[in-house]
């Protein structure tokens, strides 16, 4: 093997669509989702569950594909 | 022909020759207008044709069900009326779902069930891999013994309880009635609105901590030796042993455990159905009852479909957050 160093390529990607943040979003929401949906004490609460927890599913699908 | 770095050759010559001979056998037996056709073939397209009948049969039995579902939540769709016109309501199942307090009350009840089953078959199941771990003698027996209620069909398992349960002549009363002074027939399992909850729970935890049990020991075998001499050498406490390397490192085999049961829990059916069948009142019904009742008994076909999705997309979301962490986990 050569003793050639490894050097990073910088990626063209956006910093503000780089996966790591925009993951850390996705999986508060569907955390958040999950627990408004299962919580005692507000149906208002439950009402808007499943449209947190369907955006931030979608969006980690989608994210989990972009580049670190 | 290859020879290996000791310059021992990789393939003799005899093997050679019966690899060989079993080639040219199997290109003699492969009918001539089909050797034509595969000769031509690449080596993805060939891995394609291998692959094929799997995806086919994952898109039958998964894909095409669940875009099915998907479409019928948007409809008011009763399947005891196959020939009554279906109309597209839009996102009304929804709303009437998301807007209904005993919908509401089935998720909440579901939620107990799941964080008390999933907290004690954790606890319980490392606990006794813990102790299955230490090498005793006759631990494979009674680890075997463990193992019995889980490899029981849910079925016998249910009616097997609701016998334990009877306050007459159940073996479990007998036992609580037994240590605590109360008389069995005071002890109505099934039929209290506060036990019974609590009786599903137990059943529940009986039958699949041995599952959680045998996953934790996996976990606790995977643990080298030489780390445990290496902390014997620094002197470190059983206690401190325990914190620092068995936990850390068994613990994404218990994170897999409370995965695999949390999924399952979520559509916990059988076992609820056969012993309260969601009573007294609707204190154990969870959200597999409610929509076995909105699917099969009121036939609301298009609204059970879009709860079946609500339940889909909280399991599923739940399911990529946990793969997150236990990636994480792994990592470490």
């Amino acid at each position: 093997m050569s003793n050639q160093s490894i050097v990073k390529r910088k990626s063209n990607w956006p910093v503000f669509l780089r996966r790591g943040l925009l993951e850390n979003i996705a999986i508060a929401l569907i955390g958040l989702g999950f627990l408004m949906l299962f919580q005692p004490f507000a149906l208002v609460l439950y009402t808007y569950s499943f449209i947190t927890m369907l955006v931030g599913t979608v969006m980690f699908i989608i994210v989990s594909k972009f580049p670190e | 022909m290859s020879d290996m770095p000791s310059g021992k050759p990789l393939v003799t010559d005899t093997n050679s020759s019966i690899l060989d001979r079993a080639a040219t056998a199997a290109a003699h037996a492969t009918p001539e207008p089909l050797a034509k056709k595969v000769r031509g073939l690449s080596d993805r397209m060939v891995a394609w044709i291998f692959i094929a009948p799997t995806i086919l049969l994952l898109l039958a039995i998964n894909i095409f069900p669940l875009i099915w579902a998907i479409q019928l939540s948007f409809t008011n769709y009763r399947a005891n009326r196959p020939n009554a016109d279906i109309k597209n309501i839009g996102l009304q199942n929804y709303s009437r779902i998301l807007g209904d307090a005993d919908t509401w009350i089935a998720m909440q009840a579901t939620a107990h069930f799941v964080f008390w089953t999933i907290a004690l078959q954790t606890l319980i199941g490392f606990t006794l891999a813990y102790l299955i771990d230490r090498k005793f003698r006759g631990h494979a027996f009674w680890t075997t013994v463990i193992l019995v209620p889980m490899m029981l069909s849910p079925a016998v398992v249910g009616n097997f309880w609701r016998f334990l349960y009877q306050p007459q002549i159940g073996l479990f009363t007998y036992i609580i009635s037994f240590f605590t002074g109360i008389p069995p027939t005071e002890i109505e399992m099934l039929s209290n609105v506060s036990l019974a909850p609590w009786s599903i729970i137990i059943v529940d935890t009986w039958m699949w901590t041995p599952y959680v049990m045998l996953i934790c020991l996996a976990g606790l075998r995977s643990i080298p030796d030489y780390i445990y001499e290496a902390a014997e050498v620094d002197r470190a406490s059983p206690w401190r042993q325990f914190w620092s390397i068995t936990l850390p490192m068994a613990l994404p085999f218990i994170m897999l455990a409370v995965l695999f049961r949390g999924i399952e829990n979520f559509k916990m059916f059988d076992m609820v159905n056969l012993l309260t069948g969601g009573g007294p009142g609707s204190t154990t019904e969870v959200a597999s009852i409610t929509l076995k009742r909105e699917a099969f008994e009121k036939w609301r076909t298009g609204y059970s479909s879009a709860f079946a999705i609500i339940l889909f997309v909280a399991v599923f979301g739940l399911a990529n957050i946990y793969v997150k962490v236990l990636n994480k986990v792994k990592n470490r």
